[in-house]
């Protein structure tokens, strides 16, 4: 079976990929913990992409996907409700209006994934799992991704009923059902209730979470903190932003359910928070 | 008489042809390993060789190819479903009864279509966290996190976009609920904050550019099913190559140093 391919072309190739392969054998040395992509990862890859093809397949024969009447833009079904993935979004539009839950939101969502790798300056924890190194960087991640998004899809999802009201699984949907809505002011839970201070005061409140405490906590820890030495004001203040919003999105949802707060800033009822 | 031991898949393999095909033995040497995968356009997506944490699942879970998987199939049976699909409001519908009753196995084609939408979803979602958790964002591979941020959100926007293909209530009213969001778009939105500023209104704001009017209609159908078929799918392929050329490019996939 030997040297039946020196023949045909390619052989210049073939010396490089010899040389190549002596580098390497060297390397391997160096570096025992590397394996050859071939057969190892190839056949690992086959054997999961078989089982997907396979289950994929099983499940499409057993489970039909879904179709309703056809489209009918005259007949409005209660609950509508958006692609499942979206169902946290809509869920926060309970709490907050539109332009906030369905656009500013789900772009401060995909900005701040973005800026993930730069505002983390934290060399420890990079490529093994430990949550010792990164206590701070993994919390936010698991509240957002676990309370922030797949919580409130779970929630969206199947105890949402009609006027998206909430109902448990296997409950009736009662298509009639109306909660009197009480919910006020945070302005006017502390007795503003004209329309420029009532405003100033929710702006007040907005440039304490979003300004002062953040600027609190720098003045408080910068002296000993050698993360945020680290970190410097800009990096910092993406960081506290995205954090506080996030956060303040969750604390906007604990006062509508605890003390029926419907804005805690209303402005000429445009930018409603 | 050594001509007899020859079998015939020898004399094949000689052959002239053969060898202009495959350029190395199958033989398990050092030397065919390293070939197997480096003369193979397919295969030298990968290194020739990987450090031995990256074949175990409890480090990678396999998640980034799976997604890459189920994209492939996604590809495979939407192109079949094209075939026997028309994005008007005439056809759509019908088409959608005629995949189901009439059409060679047109409705596994469409439940592995849908299903493995959905499964590409989640998968795309437990692969970020899987990055996330080994803190693979970490230098020298900040970049391709970015890169593959935009590639979740191309996963959700193709996933969107199909949402509205068959045309029934269920699509139609999830796409009312989703872009009714355009509406409110500071500035750009004729509901939302500033409308006035720029002067948008129903027919000219942010959410009529995604729905092709003033509601989800016919028009829509087909600027979604363009989105969906075309414009998307190229723009994830491209950031696909550049997410797994990166992947290569910043040292293999993360592990302990």
């Amino acid at each position: 079976m030997a040297e039946t391919t020196t023949a045909v072309p390619g052989v210049e190739a073939k010396a490089k990929a010899k040389a190549k392969s002596r580098v390497e054998e060297r390397l391997s040395k160096l570096v025992p913990d590397k394996v050859h992509t071939w057969p190892y990862l190839v056949r690992l890859e086959m054997l999961v992409g078989t089982i997907l093809m396979a289950l994929i397949t099983v499940w499409s024969i057993v489970v039909d996907a879904p179709l309703e009447e056809p489209a009918n833009p005259t007949k409005t079904p209660n609950p509508s409700k958006a692609p499942w993935y979206f169902l946290g979004l809509q869920e926060v539009l309970v709490y907050f209006d539109p332009w906030f839950a369905g656009v500013v939101l789900p772009s401060l969502i995909i900005v701040g994934l973005m800026v993930i790798p730069y505002i983390d300056v934290n060399p420890k924890g990079n490529g093994y799992y430990c949550f010792r190194d990164r206590k701070f960087a993994i919390s936010v991640y698991l509240f957002g991704f676990l309370v922030m998004w797949v919580a409130l899809i779970i929630i969206g999802t199947f105890i949402r009923g009609p006027g998206w009201y909430l109902f448990l699984p296997g409950q009736y949907w009662d298509v009639h059902k109306t909660v009197a809505i009480t919910n006020v002011n945070l302005a006017d839970k502390f007795g503003i209730h004209d329309a420029p201070w009532s405003t100033l005061f929710g702006a007040a409140c907005l440039v304490v979470w979003l300004g002062v405490i953040p600027m609190a906590f720098w003045k408080a820890r910068i002296k000993k903190s050698e993360t945020l030495q680290k970190l410097g004001m800009v990096r910092y203040q993406i960081t506290a932003q995205l954090f506080m919003i996030m956060l303040g999105t969750c604390v906007k949802v604990f006062l509508r359910l605890g003390f029926n707060v419907k804005y805690v800033m209303e402005w000429k009822g445009m930018i409603n928070v | 008489m050594a001509e007899a031991k020859k079998g015939w898949f020898d004399i094949v393999k000689s052959s002239y042809v053969w060898k202009s095909i495959f350029r190395h033995e199958y033989q398990d040497t050092y030397r065919n390993r390293v070939l197997q995968v480096s003369s193979n356009v397919f295969l030298h997506l990968h290194p020739t060789k990987i450090r031995r944490h990256a074949l175990r699942l409890r480090f990678t879970w396999c998640m980034g190819g799976i997604t890459f998987l189920l994209f492939l199939i996604e590809t495979v049976t939407g192109v079949i479903l094209m075939f026997y699909y028309r994005p008007t409001g005439e056809y759509a519908y019908h088409d959608m009864k005629y995949l189901q009753f009439d059409v060679p196995f047109g409705m596994i084609m469409r439940n592995m279509h849908r299903w493995g939408a959905h499964a590409m979803v989640i998968a795309v979602w437990l692969h970020m966290f899987r990055v996330f958790m080994t803190g693979s964002y970490k230098p020298p591979r900040e970049f391709n996190w970015v890169i593959g941020v935009n590639l979740l959100v191309m996963t959700l926007m193709l996933s969107f976009t199909g949402y509205l293909l068959p045309w029934d209530q269920l699509s139609i009213w999830a796409v009312t609920v989703g872009t009714n969001m355009g509406r409110a778009t500071p500035l750009l939105g004729h509901e939302g904050p500033f409308a006035d500023f720029l002067g948008v209104n129903a027919r000219y704001d942010a959410r009529a550019l995604l729905t092709a009017g003033r509601l989800v209609g016919a028009a829509t159908l087909l600027r979604f099913y363009v989105l969906h078929c075309i414009f998307i799918p190229i723009i994830a392929a491209v950031l696909m190559i550049v997410h797994f050329w990166r992947v290569r490019k910043d040292g293999g996939i993360s592990g302990p140093l």
